[in-house]
């Protein structure tokens, strides 16, 4: 009898915990959203919130090979889109690598155990001309203008 | 196999789509318009590719040596920063005759001499987007493909790094990674363990630009050598330059049909 309550004070605590955990993810994720960026201002990311936890690598996975062998760019599942709005700039505006352990994907990751390699080989900070590119590709295909979208330097704030 | 073993003639296509590719040249471009001081719209109307590539077209390269210099490298230079390679950094432990002889490189400038006459020919050299690639044959996971519109590339997800391919490639024109990749760009992701080759800046093709790296950086230095097309279209330019100069392919006698053309060599 005992026993059994140990039990499910253990599993009472434990899903206490993930709720906490899953609470305290969310506010953090609001705060990685690029501030005063298109996105900040979605309800959602470019699938519902629940999905994108649950089955963000798969959309992943299926995206880079359209895109990787069928040359599809304007899929709204793009790392590079992943990368363009969940960056956040330190005071200086300089980006920080989003795979960082105190960053987006880096944060949730390290806390669920799972290796994240996409970024040993994809830039972890938007970079380059061709970041503006896919990156507004993505936008366009989630149906969110981009027409006056702050950079991730803060530069035109 | 059936179409392994019969080279596709590149003018043997239709003008039927001629009138999409107009609309898509329109199409393509980046704008930016100033509203106000300090406000800047980033309007981008270059289309990206919603649908994946089709074999109506085949991207090629038409290479005439007459015109490249001696000394020259804006193509190799320009390749080097449209893909990221100025961004690798030589290991400390290395030498530098190891670390030029390993760093990844796309396009190498290459000299022929010809013994009986000592004439000398410049001519840039990098993957010569093979219609039946040996790196494709023997790659053991189907990392090595061809695009359907006949761009060879190495699929890095897939790529296990064995470098089967660099040993397939009668050109040598394949790289391999050696070492973890710090800086990547967003258009060209690259990491440790894998083999990579010129893709006829892939990244510009699915956003429906009309050149590459290096035929702009060519043009820019006022040789105009490079000309890049579709071999598959009567009205390009590339077919228009095929038809009035005799070119060749490098090592013909393999019958790979590459995509990459030379005159006067
Ligand atoms: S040139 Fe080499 S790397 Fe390029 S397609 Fe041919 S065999 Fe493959
Ligand atoms: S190195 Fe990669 S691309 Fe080349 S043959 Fe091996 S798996 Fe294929």
């Amino acid at each position: 009898m005992a026993k059994a309550a140990v039990r499910a004070g253990l599993v009472a605590v434990g899903l206490a915990w993930v709720l906490v955990a899953q609470v305290v993810l969310a506010a953090d994720a609001k705060t990685y959203v690029l501030e005063g960026s298109k996105a900040a201002a979605l309800e959602s990311c470019v699938e519902p919130t629940d999905v994108m936890r649950r089955k963000h690598m798969e959309l992943i996975k299926h995206q880079r090979d359209e895109t990787v062998h069928g040359g599809i760019r304007s899929s709204k599942h793009s790392l590079a889109g992943c990368v363009e709005c969940h960056i956040r700039s330190d005071a200086d505006h300089v980006p920080q690598p989003i795979h960082r352990k105190d960053e987006f994907c880096g944060a949730c990751h390290a806390f669920t155990a799972v290796n994240l390699n996409c970024f040993d080989c994809h830039a972890s900070v938007p970079k380059g001309p061709g970041a503006e590119q896919a990156s507004h590709a993505a936008f366009q295909a989630v149906g969110a203008d981009r027409s006056v979208q702050a950079r991730p330097d803060g530069e035109d704030h | 196999m059936k179409d392994h073993h019969e080279p596709t003639d590149p003018t043997d296509a239709g003008p039927a789509d001629s009138g999409r590719r107009a609309f898509m040249g329109v199409a393509a471009g980046i704008t930016a318009a100033v509203v106000a001081p300090g406000v800047v719209l980033h309007s981008v109307t270059a289309a990206p590719r919603s649908e994946a590539v089709t074999s109506d077209v085949r991207w090629g390269l038409l290479i005439d040596t007459a015109k490249c210099v001696d000394g020259c490298s804006a193509c190799v230079d320009a390749c080097d920063r449209e893909n990221g390679l100025n961004l690798q950094n030589k290991p400390a432990s290395a030498s530098q005759e190891h670390w030029d002889d390993q760093k990844a490189v796309w396009i190498r400038k290459v000299q022929l001499q010809d013994n009986q006459t000592g004439r000398v020919t410049n001519l840039p050299l990098m993957c010569q987007h093979c219609e039946h690639p040996p790196c494709v044959d023997v790659c053991p996971t189907g990392a090595s493909f061809k695009r359907a519109d006949g761009i060879v590339m190495v699929d890095r997800h897939t790529c296990i790094g064995c470098r089967y391919c660099m040993m397939a490639c009668p050109y040598k024109a394949r790289s391999f990674i050696h070492k973890a990749v710090e800086d990547q760009l967003t258009r060209v992701p690259r990491g440790k363990g894998c083999v990579e080759s010129c893709n006829l800046c892939v990244h510009r093709r699915d956003f429906g630009e009309d050149s590459t790296a290096c035929v702009d950086a060519c043009r820019e230095a006022g040789h105009e050598a490079i000309v890049f097309g579709d071999l598959k279209d009567p009205e390009s330019s590339i077919r228009k330059h095929l038809a009035e100069m005799a070119s060749r392919q490098i090592r013909e006698d393999l019958s790979l049909n590459t995509g990459v053309r030379y005159s006067g060599i």
